[in-house]
């Protein structure tokens, strides 16, 4: 059972300085040994707009950023506006008096307005405010002032000691401030415990490059994406990795591909519309035999589409990119922490069958922040690079004669790098036979044709067997069993507990590999479950016609959402009463906040 | 090739050089000349089969590597400089030729020419230019002069050709040279100018389509181009190169308009790349310290 709960909402304009704020309090708790989930809605904007960060902390793994606000932090009048209806009994609003002017406010809630010009009446500046909201916060929270103090002095120690002693004391104003007027919340910091490290997807999926041993790494700018590149380029020096920013997304994947053919480990990473450019290039991978891993952080469409928000809109696309059939492999991870993980997974993969591999994260996974265990972040993974010729140089002797397109029972064909004596040969985007010669133009041969194309396509069929299969969450009887795949894992297993505590017993098969797809395994758990309810945040319900499309399975119901704005838990408790009682097969929940 | 098991120098000939298979142009295309061309000019560099790279796009003269003994990569239409681009960064000890048409590299893969241009990838391109679109059997492309009846213009081009001349030269190509295929020693001379020279290398190669081109023919060319050499060009005049990359008419000059040795190449800039290397042969994985680092700014 959780003992604490708190949830934090920042809110304002861009440029305000909410990030500093929420950073600061993440890094108070997860030193502390406390759980943070994060989430940031934003738009597409510089400066303006409205951007609310909400903060969850807890002693137990948070899996989602919740339903609720215990306090408050409007940092203008527009936040204040959106966010006060939806405060409840026990949560606190902290505001700037001088220029914030609170409205209706539900009974228990309390108000807690703090006046800059009379806490500061010799300091300019817009940041003030935020100092002195997130001392009177902290003293709402019981967190004692030294914690804070000691922040500011390292945040402000390159401005000097003057700038530091104002801010601290500005900050003591507004924690004394707090400990006169207002009454503290029932939270109270733990025991120091041991620190958890706190990060965001994006970085999860570049540390989880860099432990693969990517070597290249390459992209063009695009939302929600950025932040893979932003890692990379930062520490491309220190761990040896090659980065670059290319001219469009049909150079970034041919440039990777042309690094991997010599032998890196390459990656890349994009959104929807960069990946719709990718998409031949992913054929010429798998025709050439080169392995790449290409990340698509999907953001909701279609087209520009909402470049902020998150969806769940493109498993059609990766499933149909590139023309023809192709063997490729494409997992959506559940989490932040398996963000990380899946990377050196897929990359043995890859290497060892010669084809493209996707992952499918979100702008939720991506952009989302997570506490994380320091301890799982191993980065002593194992690497298989399958079978590969001339790798350090070496290349073995060999008489001439060498087939890169070999045909073999597993389809898998010996791969020697470029500059090894002795294996010169050609790789081709054109059909070709074993030696890699064309057999697209002068005479097109069916029969080698067939035998080119089972042979990749046989590749496939070595992968499944690798991939672990699906694994059912929570009672194997319950009433209704919540189906998703990728980023909704976290918010589904909350519902879960949600919809215990009111007496539905639900469980949860959640999808990570969906190509090649467990689809027997799948069916056969699902032909077992009562009640099975689809869980996606997409319009058309993707994962429930693909799961169709590859197993005949019908699910009974569908919870979707397609505003851009990520399930929040109780949508989708709502959804599964709405379904149970039989009023609908297809629920859509209204998000409450307009942010 | 520093890392590498040097098996013992042989002289390479051209005979070493040839292909699994012989091309399938048609009789009197220009490319059998640059293949010709090609080969003697690795065969004079001294360069093995095995430590050149040759990467094509799509287009009939994209089928070159097919014919040519060495590491080859017949990737998609437009995309080879991007993908030879990668390459290059993963094992700059390589060298590496791209091939392909005006259609494959100035039109589709327009955007990557022009990159991969200012960046000074250390790349020698040559463009198998004849002014027309073959293996899609005859359309305008992006070379094709003005006026030029093809199956897609069956009334005239009205739209102006690219001179890919002073392009380069502007987009921050340091070896920029046209040849042309019915004076093959000249040609030679121009590729294996381009395989020493360290930096991005262009050599658009007039390479008369017999099948689609009927205005711009062997004849033609013949009858027009004359040698910058014999002319007095001097390829590190700025000004002279840019001018004489723009004259098409009675007179249309081959030969080496424009060369700079003093800029560092995109592999030489980057310092991942300043020891330990061709990339693609280091050693994966995250050094435990590196890896304790790396966590602890999470904390």
């Amino acid at each position: 059972m959780k003992r604490i709960d708190l949830a934090i909402g920042i809110g304002g304009a861009a440029g305000q300085g909410i990030a500093t704020p929420g950073d600061i309090l993440a890094r108070i708790f997860v030193r502390r040994g406390l759980h943070v989930n994060a989430y940031n809605a934003y738009q597409s904007i510089i400066r303006g707009g409205h951007i609310f960060l909400t903060l969850r902390t807890s002693d137990q793994p948070v899996l989602s950023h919740g339903d609720k606000l215990d306090v408050l932090l409007p940092l203008n009048q527009d936040t204040m506006n959106r966010h006060l209806r939806l405060m409840r009994a026990g949560s606190a609003v902290l505001f700037n008096s001088d220029t914030i002017k609170p409205g209706a406010v539900a009974e228990g809630v309390q108000l807690c307005p703090f006046s800059v010009k009379a806490l500061a009446p010799t300091i300019r500046g817009d940041l003030v405010q935020n100092t002195i909201a997130l001392a009177a916060l902290l003293r709402l929270i019981k967190v004692e002032f030294e914690i804070l103090e000691e922040i500011l002095t390292l945040q402000f120690r390159r401005k000097g000691a003057a700038a530091v002693a104002e801010n601290v004391s500005v900050a003591r104003a507004g924690y004394d401030h707090a400990a006169a007027h207002f009454t503290a919340l029932p939270f109270s910091l733990p025991d120091p415990a041991k620190p958890l490290a706190f990060f965001e997807g994006n970085q999860a999926l570049a540390m989880g490059g860099a432990a693969a041993g990517v070597r290249f790494y390459c992209a063009y700018p695009m939302s929600p994406a950025s932040g893979v590149l932003h890692w990379m380029a930062r520490h491309a020096r220190q761990l040896g990795i090659m980065v670059r920013q290319v001219e469009d997304e049909i150079g970034v994947i041919n440039m990777a591909i042309g690094a991997a053919h010599t032998g890196c480990r390459a990656m890349c990473a994009t959104s929807g519309g960069g990946f719709a450019l990718m998409s031949e290039a992913l054929g010429a991978a798998a025709m050439m035999e080169i392995p790449v891993v290409c990340i698509n952080v999907q953001r909701a469409g279609p087209a520009t589409g909402v470049p902020t928000k998150t969806e769940q809109g493109d498993l059609w696309q990766v499933l149909g990119a590139g023309q023809g059939d192709y063997p490729r492999i494409i997992v959506a991870p559940t989490s932040i922490v398996d963000c990380f993980k899946i990377v050196p997974q897929l990359f043995n993969l890859v290497d060892k069958f010669q084809c493209p591999g996707i992952i499918l994260s979100d702008l939720l996974l991506s952009e989302g922040r997570s506490s994380i265990d320091p301890a799982e972040l191993d980065f002593n993974v194992p690497i298989d690079r399958g079978e590969l010729i001339g790798l350090n140089g070496d290349g073995g002797s060999v008489n001439g004669g060498f087939k890169r397109y070999l045909v073999t029972q597993s389809g898998i064909s010996p791969r020697a790098l470029p500059g090894t004596p002795g294996y010169a040969h050609v790789v081709a985007t054109d059909e070709h036979d074993e030696d890699g010669v064309l057999i697209s133009d002068e005479f097109t041969d069916p029969h080698k044709r067939q035998a080119s194309h089972e042979k990749r396509m046989r590749k496939m069929d070595g992968v499944l067997p690798l991939l672990p299969g699906p694994e059912l969450h929570g009672a194997a009887d319950a009433q209704v069993t919540l189906l998703g795949w990728g980023s909704t894992e976290g918010v589904i297993r909350e519902a879960m507990e949600q919809l215990a505590d009111t007496g539905v017993v639900a469980n949860n098969l959640q999808i990570r590999w969906l190509v090649p797809l467990h689809g027997e395994a799948i069916v056969s758990i699902l032909s077992r479950c009562r009640k099975v309810v689809v869980v996606e945040n997409n319009y058309s319900g993707q994962f429930a016609r693909y799961l169709r499309a590859e197993t005949g399975f019908t699910a009974a119901g569908h919870i979707r959402k397609y505003d851009g704005e990520p399930f929040m838990p109780h949508h989708i408790v709502d959804g599964v009463k709405a379904i149970l009682e039989g009023a609908t097969k297809l629920y859509v929940p209204v998000h409450e906040i307009q942010v | 090739m520093a890392t590498m098991v040097q098996p013992e120098r042989v002289k390479v000939t051209v005979k070493d050089l040839k292909g699994k298979v012989d091309p399938d142009w048609c009789p009197g295309c220009g490319d059998f000349g640059v293949l010709a061309a090609l080969k003697q000019a690795i065969v004079e560099v001294g360069l093995a089969p095995h430590e050149v790279l040759t990467v094509s796009g799509i287009g009939c003269s994209s089928n070159l590597p097919g014919y040519l003994n060495t590491y080859g990569m017949h990737t998609l239409h437009g995309r080879a400089v991007a993908v030879a681009t990668g390459a290059q960064l993963g094992n700059h000890e390589l060298k590496i030729v791209v091939t392909g048409g005006d259609g494959d590299g100035y039109g589709i893969g327009g955007n990557h020419f022009v990159h991969a241009m200012r960046r000074n990838v250390d790349l020698t391109y040559i463009v198998m230019n004849n002014q027309v679109y073959g293996l899609t059997t005859g359309q305008l492309s992006p070379t094709s002069v003005k006026g030029m009846q093809t199956k897609s213009t069956p009334f005239g081009s009205v739209e102006n050709p690219i001179n890919p001349i002073p392009l380069a030269i502007a987009a921050g190509a340091t070896y920029v040279a046209r040849g042309f295929t019915g004076q093959q020693k000249h040609l030679i001379e121009l590729i294996k100018g381009g395989l020493e020279h360290k930096g991005f290398a262009l050599i658009d190669a007039f390479s008369p389509c017999v099948t689609y081109n009927h205005d711009n023919t062997n004849e033609f060319f013949k009858q027009r181009t004359r040698k910058l050499e014999e002319m007095g060009h001097d390829p590190t005049n700025f000004q002279a190169a840019m001018e004489q990359g723009c004259q098409w008419g009675e007179i249309i000059p081959i030969g080496l308009f424009w060369k700079r040795e003093d800029l560092p190449t995109l592999d030489q800039l980057e310092p991942v790349l300043s020891k330990g290397g061709p990339l693609a042969h280091r050693p994966l994985g995250v050094a435990p310290e590196i890896a304790q680092a790396l966590i602890k700014e999470l904390m």
